[in-house]
């Protein structure tokens, strides 16, 4: 199924011209700073309020034209939102008892985020983190087709969102409904997002799949100081002995620390710019472990730093960027198109669980 | 009779507090002035427009006459309607406090969880708002048991019908050695504002939120 957005509000403030298109089910993050319209589209979305023109297609159903409360769109808002008058339990079955018989059971939900303890508490009685859990449970068992999460984490000390983030990536593959996550922080985006797309000033700056996206030298991303590109891969071997394991990426290997984690396991691999060596040839006599075939799709130059960003196509499929400095760049005569070797630390490798 | 009363004005001004605290319509400033005039006019005048409207040979009270065979003028039920009107200014205005101290965001919540209008009002609204709803209850009832200018004028002073305490109180110090019976009634009276304006205070959101 592919969901299809597209809002406009001219005539309004905040401005907001967006389309986008993304592949379903799936997780797409709307990424941008404050004020660039995420809460906007997300309540437009949602029917909460009206822009000039909008149209929502999921596999050709068009929730725009149905009222707010039948589009089965879940939202999950930055505050939470719990009815103060209900328990946790009568929160959470609220839009439960409303739907329709759906996918979604009430007793995987209250396992899936760890409710089981709260049920009786009243949303007063609980904590930042655990008030977000239960307003995640209540939006998904209202059975919704579609599930808006605007910035669910923001609000919450760093301690809180590590608590939270695993149950999201849980989220993301345990029940089928596609999920668009509004957010203005980065790690967030490397861990959750199939899909990305970039906001800026009510505009799409661009939106694509996460690793393309990420690896784009011409966009804003590439040029932050915690640039990193994401393979997403599988564990393919472990060698104890030499303790290192083995991912799948496409038809490439990478080689990391030892990870624990059953062969087949899906991972996500986070690799930071700055991290990433390009070589002409191949090198003896270094630490380096991964030494990755790939061609130049894009060179850019970043002002602040005296930086070269580099986009890299890997031959065995998906994309990395490199940071090199301009006189590096120029050393080794770089240009589009060039075959060239990435060279990557097995410890500058972050892995999550995909 | 202030039970009566209450009943009369408090489905009335739950609508009315509803209708002014959601926003804007025509004729919302018209609506809101006309639910405040009462407690701005004379009693005594409000009572006389009372007349004018719901007696007999009023456009109003000579309909309800006819088809629902009902008189209000110098009946119980009249003292009651006399008394609504009257305290329906108080109620609107502790009803919309508490409903305006609601967050709208709970509503969008509701209505994104697929309640229609009025599940979400009976199910969001009027639960959040209950206590403020209790407070003009209470602030009602005390209220309208003091009422004295408008159910004189429009229902006058019967004994055991249309008497309030005022009007009791008033009776009494008009009758020769009724002072007494004044005094009593006027430490009831007390006694009953005391209580009324205790529990309403009590019940009210602002406290509520501390």
């Amino acid at each position: 199924m592919t969901l299809s957005v597209v809002v406009e509000q001219r005539f309004r403030a905040p401005a907001v011209s967006v389309a986008f298109k993304a592949p379903t089910p799936g997780v797409i993050a709307l990424f941008g700073p404050s004020g660039s319209g995420k809460s906007t589209l997300l309540n437009a979305i949602a029917g909460l309020a009206r822009p000039d023109s909008i149209r929502v297609d999921l596999g050709g159903v068009a929730l725009h034209l149905l009222p707010p409360s039948r589009r089965r769109i879940g939202y999950v808002f930055q505050e939470g939102r719990l009815f103060p008058h209900l328990t946790v339990k009568a929160n959470l079955r609220y839009g439960w008892m409303r739907a329709q018989p759906g996918p979604v059971g009430y007793d995987d939900v209250v396992d899936l985020l760890g409710l089981s303890a709260l049920l009786g508490r009243r949303p007063h009685n609980l904590s930042g983190g655990e008030r977000q859990r239960v307003a995640i449970g209540r939006a998904l068992l209202s059975q919704p087709r579609l599930l808006l999460m605007d910035e669910p984490l923001s609000a919450l000390d760093q301690a809180r969102r590590d608590e939270i983030l695993p149950y999201l990536s849980r989220l993301r593959t345990a029940f089928a409904v596609p999920i668009i996550y509004a957010t203005h922080a980065m790690d967030e985006v490397t861990r959750l997002a199939d899909t990305l797309v970039l906001l800026d000033a009510g505009q799409v700056l661009a939106a694509g799949p996460l690793g393309e996206i990420l690896a784009r030298v011409d966009l804003p991303l590439a040029a932050r100081d915690d640039a990193a590109a994401v393979l997403r891969g599988k564990v393919l071997s472990h060698l104890p002995e030499r303790r290192l394991s083995a991912i799948a990426c496409g038809s490439d290997v990478l080689w990391v620390p030892l990870v624990d984690a059953a062969e087949g396991t899906a991972l996500r691999l986070r690799v930071p710019a700055r991290d990433v060596m390009l070589a002409l040839r191949e090198v003896s006599g270094i630490s380096v472990t991964n030494m990755i075939a790939a061609e130049i799709g894009a060179i850019q130059v970043a002002e602040a730093g005296h930086a070269a960003l580099v986009e890299l196509d890997l031959l065995g499929g998906g994309q990395l960027v490199s940071r090199i400095t301009l006189d590096a760049a120029e050393r080794l005569g770089l240009r589009r198109g060039l075959r060239i070797l990435a060279l990557v630390k097995a410890m500058s490798v972050e892995l999550q669980k995909d | 009779m202030s039970l009566r009363a209450v009943g009369f004005a408090l489905p009335a001004a739950i609508l009315v507090s509803v209708l002014l605290s959601w926003g804007r319509f025509p004729g919302r400033f018209l609506l809101n002035a006309l639910v405040h005039l009462p407690l701005m006019l004379p009693p005594v005048v409000t009572g006389w427009l009372l007349l004018l409207v719901f007696g007999v040979n009023g456009p109003v009270g000579a309909l309800l006459e006819r088809w629902l065979h009902v008189r209000l003028v110098f009946t119980e039920a009249g003292a009651a309607f006399a008394c609504g009107v009257m305290i329906f200014p108080l109620m609107v205005r502790a009803i919309r406090l508490s409903l305006e101290a609601i967050d709208p965001g709970l509503d969008q919540a509701a209505r994104t969880l697929g309640a229609g209008v009025l599940d979400r009002f009976c199910s969001i609204t009027l639960p959040l708002a209950a206590p403020g709803v209790l407070a003009a209850l209470v602030l009602g009832y005390t209220a309208s048991l003091g009422e004295f200018g408008a159910v004189i004028t429009f229902a006058a002073s019967i004994p055991g019908q249309t008497r309030t305490l005022p009007l009791a109180i008033y009776a009494a110090l008009d009758t020769p050695g009724g002072e007494a019976v004044a005094a009593r009634l006027s430490v009831l009276s007390i006694c009953l504002a005391l209580i009324g304006l205790v529990v309403s205070e009590i019940l009210s959101p602002a406290r509520r939120r501390q």
